[in-house]
């Protein structure tokens, strides 16, 4: 009884928490104004957060290492563009492919599914083969999907669906989706998404997910079976990140396969692993971390300073990206667990105790 | 073709199971059978060929030549190809007429109902005793992803809860529930596995090395538990050990093994007396 209490108190203070971040991030927005750096943050910072945990449920929960991630977000981020462009607006933006083939439109929040769904079509046909590399193998397998998807996309020949390699745009962006609470649209897909994985993870399946990542061998004389498991984790991982790629495509504006390249896993990468595999909530915060670092807070880093006459040094475009790369190093050299390990935000009250408890409801 | 001669079932029967890495032959042509209720014990020096019969029965090797039966059901069928009929060829042709290989992965053996432990424990690391025990439970779910997700499956889940609660109280360690699974001490931990793979609901229990690495004690403690699980849950035991205090104590029957050869086979008593086994563990004078 006295757990059940505890674990209800623990409920209403999450849900405090989270109601109350949610109306901080709309105070921001109404306060500084929709085109401030804190607000570009918040929308970015969000939409990372959302594919950080995609990877997360892969790469730190199932134990795949899979570095196919943009290439699903590019899936999702197309499936979306395609699905919303306005009819009026085709004949425009398909100039070169006599206005494309797609004559149909459908909601924004259909489309956002729909874009999951694609990108998890993708992963269910990639998967069966690539699944049964292991390690590194699969890594660089994925990451091989990847770049083939960025190049298939810029294809002439497929250019009435994607427009080759012209820009899309005039799609609903985050602007012009709930015009003025841009950042309350982000957090709740975002929210109701990582949500999800969250409930996924403390489920029967995310516990066989965990049991695989431990130990293979034992897992599979649990009864688990192993391909059917690690299939699962990585179509619904795809799932979201086709949802993030679509949200990204959103926060951009305009859309280009070319944006979609492999640094763009390796920043996610960097952000699951700065966050702690394993950790939900790292992963939240270390994306949040990370964007406010690279639009904002690092971006002296790339501007040529003078102090007086003496002109610092070092300061140049680009070295911000040197700067990320010793948090790297030093991140994995020193705090090789992240900023919150394998545990979650909420766990760090009950030391000693691992996670999840027991709590028999 | 599961009746043995006392008129009881057969739970697993090996039949001229080889099995072959490149030039080494680490099981050459063993046949048992371990009958329902019996506690049976393989045994046999290093490198006898134990641990791979336990793998050849769970799926992790596929036998090079021989069939597994478990309840009478093929479960594991393969018969040499190429070079390999020449030398297996004339055991039991006719066994194998018409018969396709069966290959089974371990996660279908385990929800046939056949669950072991590991000789060099393997439990999940990162997960608390209690996790690692409701682990077990998941072979059984009748949940899908989505149900699961959403909690549809709430009964389902709270009865595996309770009936891990139950085999923590059983096997003693519901004082530790929420500790790190690694944080057990070694005797604990074996212990842990054994309730592990009882979770799974089995009929048929593999046991690799129980009490390796325990004190005398402690052994005697973990001969009574295995008897006292044994009749609880309705189990067969099938078991590796080397401490031969507790095999002479607890089975029925044991196979002795050397060189991936069955060199022996009979109830405690014969196999003390029998001068072959006598002369594998301690070695003859070359004359």
């Amino acid at each position: 009884m006295k757990m059940k209490k505890k674990a209800n108190l623990r409920l209403i203070i999450s849900i405090a928490v989270v109601v109350l971040l949610y109306a901080g991030a709309v105070i921001v927005e109404h306060t500084c104004g929709s085109k401030s750096m804190a607000v570009t943050v918040l929308q970015k910072g969000a939409v990372y957060a959302l594919i950080a945990v995609s990877m997360n449920l892969l790469n730190g929960f199932t134990g795949l290492f899979s570095l196919g991630q943009a290439g699903f977000m590019l899936i999702g981020a197309y499936s979306y563009a395609i699905l919303t462009i306005p009819m009026a607006k085709r004949a425009a933006v398909y100039q070169y492919y006599d206005g494309g083939i797609v004559q149909f439109t459908i909601g924004l929040l259909p489309a956002l599914l729909v874009a999951g769904v694609v990108a998890a079509i993708f992963a269910a046909l990639v998967g069966m083969p690539v699944l049964r590399l292991k390690g590194d193998y699969l890594a660089i397998a994925t990451l091989g999907f990847a770049e083939i998807i960025r190049a298939f996309i810029q294809w002439d020949a497929i250019g009435p669906l994607t427009n080759g390699s012209n820009l899309l745009k005039t799609y609903p962006t985050l602007k012009t989706a709930m015009p003025g609470n841009t950042v309350l649209f982000t957090f709740i897909v975002v929210g109701v998404c990582i949500g999800l994985i969250l409930l996924l993870i403390n489920s029967t399946y995310g516990r066989a997910f965990k049991a695989i990542r431990d130990d293979e061998i034992a897992a599979e004389a649990m009864g688990i079976n192993l391909f059917h498991h690690k299939q699962m984790a990585f179509v619904i991982s795809s799932f979201f990140a086709g949802i993030g790629g679509a949200l990204l495509a959103m926060y951009q504006g305009t859309l280009q396969a070319n944006g979609f390249k492999s640094a763009m896993t390796y920043e996610i990468l960097l952000i699951v692993v700065i966050g702690g595999l394993g950790s939900v909530s790292g992963s939240v915060i270390a994306s949040f971390l990370f964007i406010a670092c690279s639009e904002w807070w690092l971006r002296f880093l790339d501007a040529e300073t003078m102090i007086g006459d003496f002109k610092v040094p070092l300061l140049a475009p680009g070295f911000r990206m040197v700067a990320f790369s010793i948090v790297i190093m030093v991140v994995v050299l020193f705090f090789r667990k992240g900023i919150m390990g394998d545990k979650e935000l909420w766990e760090l009250g009950n030391r000693r105790k691992a996670k999840g408890g027991r709590n028999i409801k | 073709m599961s009746e043995n001669k006392s008129g009881g079932q057969n739970v697993l029967r090996l039949t001229d199971i080889t099995m072959q890495f490149g030039g080494v032959v680490a099981i050459n042509n063993l046949s048992l059978e371990v009958n329902q209720g019996e506690i049976v014990a393989l045994i046999g020096p290093n490198g006898a060929g134990k641990t791979t019969a336990f793998n050849c029965i769970t799926g992790v090797y596929e036998p090079t030549n021989g069939i597994v039966y478990f309840h009478g059901e093929p479960i594991a069928v393969n018969h040499p190809q190429g070079k390999m009929v020449k030398q297996y060829g004339g055991i039991n042709g006719d066994l194998y007429k018409d018969r396709k290989p069966v290959v089974h992965t371990p996660d279908k053996i385990t929800q046939m109902g056949i669950a072991r432990t590991f000789q060099n424990i393997r439990l999940f690391k990162s997960q608390t005793v209690f996790d690692n025990v409701l682990i077990g439970t998941h072979l059984r779910r009748t949940s899908n992803v989505l149900t699961a997700t959403f909690r549809l499956n709430a009964k389902e889940e709270k009865a595996n809860r309770e009936k891990t609660a139950k085999l923590l109280e059983i096997v003693g360690l519901a004082d530790v529930a929420d500790e790190l699974a690694t944080s057990l001490p070694y005797g604990k931990q074996r212990r842990l596995e054994i309730a592990r793979a009882l979770a799974t609901d089995p009929t048929l229990l593999l046991l690799d090395e129980p009490a390796a690495g325990m004190n005398p004690q402690e052994t005697d403690e973990l001969g009574e538990f295995i008897v006292s699980i044994k009749n609880q849950f309705d189990l067969t035991v099938f078991m590796i050990e080397h401490h031969m205090n507790l095999v002479m104590e607890i089975s029925d029957r044991i196979y002795v093994l050397d060189f991936g050869k069955q060199i022996a086979e009979g109830t405690p008593e014969e196999i003390q007396k029998n001068p072959v086994v006598i002369a594998a563990y301690l070695g003859v004078d070359e004359e």
